[in-house]
C-alpha cells in the first residue's frame, strides 16, 4: 500500500478520486446502491470496506429511494453519512431529497452526472441535476477528477457548519470524469482528517436521554412556512460559508475555489458560461483562439446552488455577447442554467447578449470544433449586436428521426 | 410479566395524542412498546399514527422518534439503526438502545413492501410492526391489498355492479417469513399477553423482527368505538387472524380456539361488510368461510397441529 502519509500525486479514475475522498474522510455510514456510472464509486468503497481501513457501517440497500431515505436517519441519529449515485437513482430519490434538506441534515453525495431516460441512455448529461434544482440541496460542479476530489473534502464542511446544516451534492460529469484517467493529487491521510474534523451533531435521535421528534406533522396551524423561510435563510448563509471553507482548503491545498472560475475573462468581449468538464475543453479553444488574438474567455460556475447572482452579474457586465452551455434542455423553455444566467444579468443598466446553447445531451460529445462553433457564433453576435438564434444546439446530427 | 407491573411503566407514547376514539393503533403501539424495557428509537411511516401523534409544535413521544416519508420507515429506522453499530463499534456511544419501525398496512403491505423486504434481507437488529387497519384510513379508508375481500372502501364501492372489494387479501406475515428472518409473528391487542410475549422476543433478539398486529379502525370498519377490542378478539376466534409465530424457520400456534366461531359473526358487526348480508352476495360469506377454513388448515399443517 502507498505511504497515505504523504502527499501523492496519481494517475486514476475520476470515481476512484471520490472514493479516495471517501476514505479519507472516513464518515461513520456510507449507504450504496449500484447506478451507471456512480458504481465505480462504491465498488472502489466497498473494497476499502472489505479491506478494513474505514470505520463506516456500510448499508447496501435494495433502491435509491431507500439509500437516501437510510441516510436521512443515519443523520438524524448523529453519523456523518455519505452516499453516491447518478441519473436515475437521483430521480428515484427526489422525494427524500427534499426531506433531507428540510430536515436539515447534513448528508454529503456525490452526484456522477448521467441522462435521465427515455430514451435510456448511461452516459454524460445534466438533466439529473438540474431536475433537483428546487430540492434544497447545495450543488457544487467539478471540471475534472481534481476538482471532484477537492469538492468533496469541502462539501463536508460545508454541510455541517451549524449555519448551513444543509445536504450537498457534489456533480461530476459520468464517463468523462468518472472513468476517465487524469493525475490528481491527494492530500496526506492525517490533513483531511484534520480539515473535516469530527461531526458535533445538534439534537441527535441516538441522545436517549433527551428524546427529540424528528419530521412532525406541520400543517396549516403550523409553522410551515418559517420553516421553508428558515432552509431559505440557511442556503444564503451557506454562501460565506462555501467561500470560508474554500480559504481555508487553499491553505492546505495550494488550490483555491470560490463561487465560479474567470479563465481570461477580465479582457475579453465575449465568452462562454458552462459547467463541468466541459470548462476543459473549452479553455483549450480560448488558449487557441487568444493566439489568434480573438478577445475571448470562459466562466466556469462551480456553485449552482446557492446560485451566485450578483458576483455573476459583475464577472460578466463588461461583455458584449455571452454564450451560456446547458448540458440539459427545459422542454418549452430554455436550457436551465440560460434561464439563470439571464435572470443574474437582467438588473445591469447595459447587458451583454445572451445566447444559449444546448450541448452534449445523452453524451454527445463537446469537442474543440463544438467549442470553437459556440465562439464563432458568439464573434458574430458580439460584431452584428444580434443573434439569429436565441437557443441553438452544438453537435446535433443532421438526420431526419421520427417526431 | 405482570400486569400490575406493566402499569407502572413510563408510557412512550403519552395521552394527548389525537387517534380517534377507539383506534386500534394507539393501543397497539403502547402493548408493543412494553416488550422492552430498553431505551428505544421508534420510526414511523406516514399515516394516521404519524399524524396524529406529532402535531407541530406538540408531540406524544416520550422516546427519540423519526417519520420521513410513506414508503420508506423500514429504510430510515435502518439507517439509524446503522448509525448506532457503527458509533457504538467506533466507541463514540455505550448504551444498548432498541430500534422499531411501525406502519400501518398501506405503508407495509403496499407502498413500503420493497423497503421493508430490503431491511429484513439486510438483518437491521430491528423491529418492525405493521398495525393492521385493512385499509388505508389515514387518507379516508381505500382499499389496500391487506383489505379483505367483499369489504366496502372508498375505492372498492359497493353498488349494483360491485360487491365491494373484488381480491383476496395478501399473505403479509408469511411473505416476511420467507424471508429467513430469525422471528416473524402475528398478534392481536385483545390478546396482550401473547402480544407482550412476541414483542419482547422481537425486542431481545439480535436481528430483524417482524410482527403484524391487526388493529382494528372504528372509522373505517364501520364498528362501535368501545368495540375495538371486541373486533380484534372475534378476528382471532373466527380464525380470520390467527395468532402464530415463526421462529428460527419453526412455525408455531401460539393460540387455538377451542371452537371455532363462523366468519360471519365477525363480518355482521361492521358496517363494511354490511351489504354482504343480502341475499344477492350470500354466496360471498359462504365463500370468504371457505377461505377461512383453507387458510386454517394450512396454518395447522404448517405448525404441526393438522
Amino acid at each position: 500500500m502507498k505511504d497515505m502519509s504523504k502527499k501523492r500525486i496519481v494517475a486514476t479514475t475520476g470515481a476512484s478520486t471520490v472514493a479516495e475522498a471517501m476514505r479519507q474522510i472516513n464518515p461513520d455510514v456510507v449507504v450504496a446502491y449500484p447506478i451507471t456510472p456512480q458504481t465505480a464509486i462504491m465498488e472502489n468503497f466497498s473494497q476499502f470496506v472489505a479491506n478494513g481501513i474505514v470505520n463506516a457501517e456500510y448499508v447496501t440497500v435494495e433502491s435509491e429511494h431507500s439509500s437516501m431515505s437510510a441516510c436521512i436517519g443515519s443523520s438524524a441519529a448523529g453519523a456523518r453519512v455519505m452516499t453516491a449515485t447518478s441519473s436515475q437513482g437521483l430521480a428515484l430519490m427526489h422525494e427524500m431529497l427534499y426531506i433531507a434538506s428540510g430536515m436539515r441534515l447534513p448528508i454529503v453525495m456525490p452526484n456522477v452526472n448521467r441522462a435521465l431516460s427515455a430514451p435510456i441512455n448511461i452516459h454524460c448529461d445534466h438533466s439529473d441535476s438540474m431536475g433537483a434544482r428546487d430540492a434544497g440541496w447545495i450543488q457544487i460542479y467539478s471540471e475534472n477528477a481534481q476538482e471532484a476530489y477537492d469538492n468533496t473534502l469541502q462539501a463536508i464542511r460545508i454541510a455541517e457548519d451549524k449555519r448551513v446544516m444543509l445536504p450537498v451534492m457534489v456533480n461530476l460529469d459520468g464517463f468523462i470524469i468518472s472513468h476517465g484517467i487524469e493525475k490528481v493529487e491527494f492530500l496526506e491521510d492525517e490533513k483531511v482528517k484534520n480539515f473535516v474534523g469530527e461531526r458535533e451533531p445538534l439534537l441527535p435521535l441516538l441522545d436517549v436521554n433527551n428524546p427529540v421528534t424528528y419530521g412532525p406533522f406541520d400543517g396549516l396551524g403550523g409553522f410551515f412556512m418559517e420553516h421553508k423561510k428558515n432552509q431559505a435563510d440557511a442556503m444564503e448563509r451557506s454562501r460565506e460559508v462555501i467561500l470560508e471553507v474554500a480559504d481555508e482548503f487553499a491553505k492546505i491545498s495550494g488550490r483555491k475555489y470560490g463561487f465560479f472560475e474567470e479563465y481570461m475573462l477580465d479582457d475579453a468581449e465575449v465568452a462562454i458560461v458552462t459547467l463541468n468538464s466541459s470548462a476543459g475543453t473549452t479553455k483549450y479553444v480560448v488558449d487557441e483562439l487568444r493566439a489568434k488574438g480573438l478577445p475571448v474567455g470562459l466562466l466556469k460556475l462551480r456553485a449552482f446552488r446557492p446560485f451566485p447572482a450578483k458576483e455573476l452579474a459583475e464577472a460578466l457586465k463588461h461583455l458584449k455577447a455571452v454564450a451560456v452551455l446547458d448540458r440539459a434542455i427545459s422542454p418549452g423553455f430554455t436550457g436551465p442554467l440560460f434561464g439563470e444566467i439571464k435572470s443574474a444579468l437582467f438588473d445591469l443598466e447595459k447587458r451583454p447578449r445572451l445566447i444559449n446553447f444546448i450541448y452534449g445531451l445523452g453524451g454527445r460529445d463537446y469537442t474543440l470544433h463544438e467549442a470553437s462553433k459556440a465562439f464563432e457564433t458568439l464573434m458574430d453576435v458580439a460584431k452584428t449586436g444580434k443573434a439569429k438564434k436565441t437557443m441553438d444546439y452544438l453537435g446535433l446530427k443532421e438526420v431526419e428521426v421520427l417526431a | 410479566m405482570k400486569l400490575k407491573e406493566l402499569t407502572t411503566r413510563k408510557e412512550r407514547l403519552t395521552s394527548g395524542h389525537r387517534l380517534c376514539a377507539g383506534c386500534g393503533a394507539g393501543t397497539v403501539v403502547r402493548q408493543i412498546l412494553m416488550g422492552t424495557d430498553k431505551p428505544v428509537v421508534v420510526g414511523c411511516s406516514t399515516g394516521c399514527l404519524e399524524v396524529s401523534t406529532t402535531i407541530y409544535p406538540s408531540t406524544a413521544w416520550n422516546t427519540p422518534y423519526i417519520h420521513t416519508a410513506f414508503e420508506n420507515v423500514a429504510a430510515t429506522i435502518s439507517g439509524v439503526e446503522a448509525a448506532y453499530q457503527s458509533l457504538k463499534r467506533q466507541g463514540k456511544l455505550d448504551k444498548e438502545i432498541k430500534f422499531v419501525a411501525f406502519g400501518g398496512d398501506g405503508g407495509t403491505y403496499d407502498i413500503g413492501f420493497q423497503s421493508l423486504s430490503g431491511a429484513m434481507e439486510r438483518g437491521h437488529d430491528m423491529v418492525y410492526v405493521c398495525y393492521d387497519n385493512e385499509a388505508y384510513m389515514n387518507t379516508g379508508i381505500q382499499r389496500s391489498s391487506s383489505t379483505p375481500r367483499g369489504a366496502w372502501t372508498t375505492t372498492s364501492a359497493v353498488g349494483k355492479a360491485e360487491p365491494g372489494k373484488k381480491q383476496n387479501r395478501k399473505n403479509l406475515t408469511a411473505c416476511i417469513a420467507a424471508h429467513d428472518i430469525p422471528y416473524v409473528a402475528q398478534a392481536s391487542p385483545s390478546s396482550w399477553k401473547d402480544l407482550l410475549k412476541k414483542s419482547k422476543k422481537a425486542f431481545d433478539l439480535k436481528g430483524a423482527a417482524f410482527l403484524n398486529v391487526i388493529a382494528p379502525c372504528p372509522r373505517g370498519w364501520r364498528h362501535a368505538s368501545d368495540a375495538t377490542l371486541e373486533m380484534a378478539r372475534l378476528a382471532v376466534e373466527t380464525c380470520f387472524w390467527p395468532l402464530y409465530e415463526v421462529e428460527d424457520g419453526e412455525w408455531k400456534l401460539t393460540y387455538k380456539p377451542r371452537e371455532k366461531k363462523p366468519l360471519a359473526e365477525w363480518l355482521k358487526l361492521q358496517g363494511r361488510f354490511k351489504h354482504l348480508f343480502k341475499p344477492e352476495n350470500e354466496h360471498i360469506v359462504k365463500e370468504l368461510q371457505e377461505k377461512v377454513d383453507r387458510d386454517w388448515g394450512k396454518l395447522l399443517k404448517l405448525c404441526g397441529e393438522g
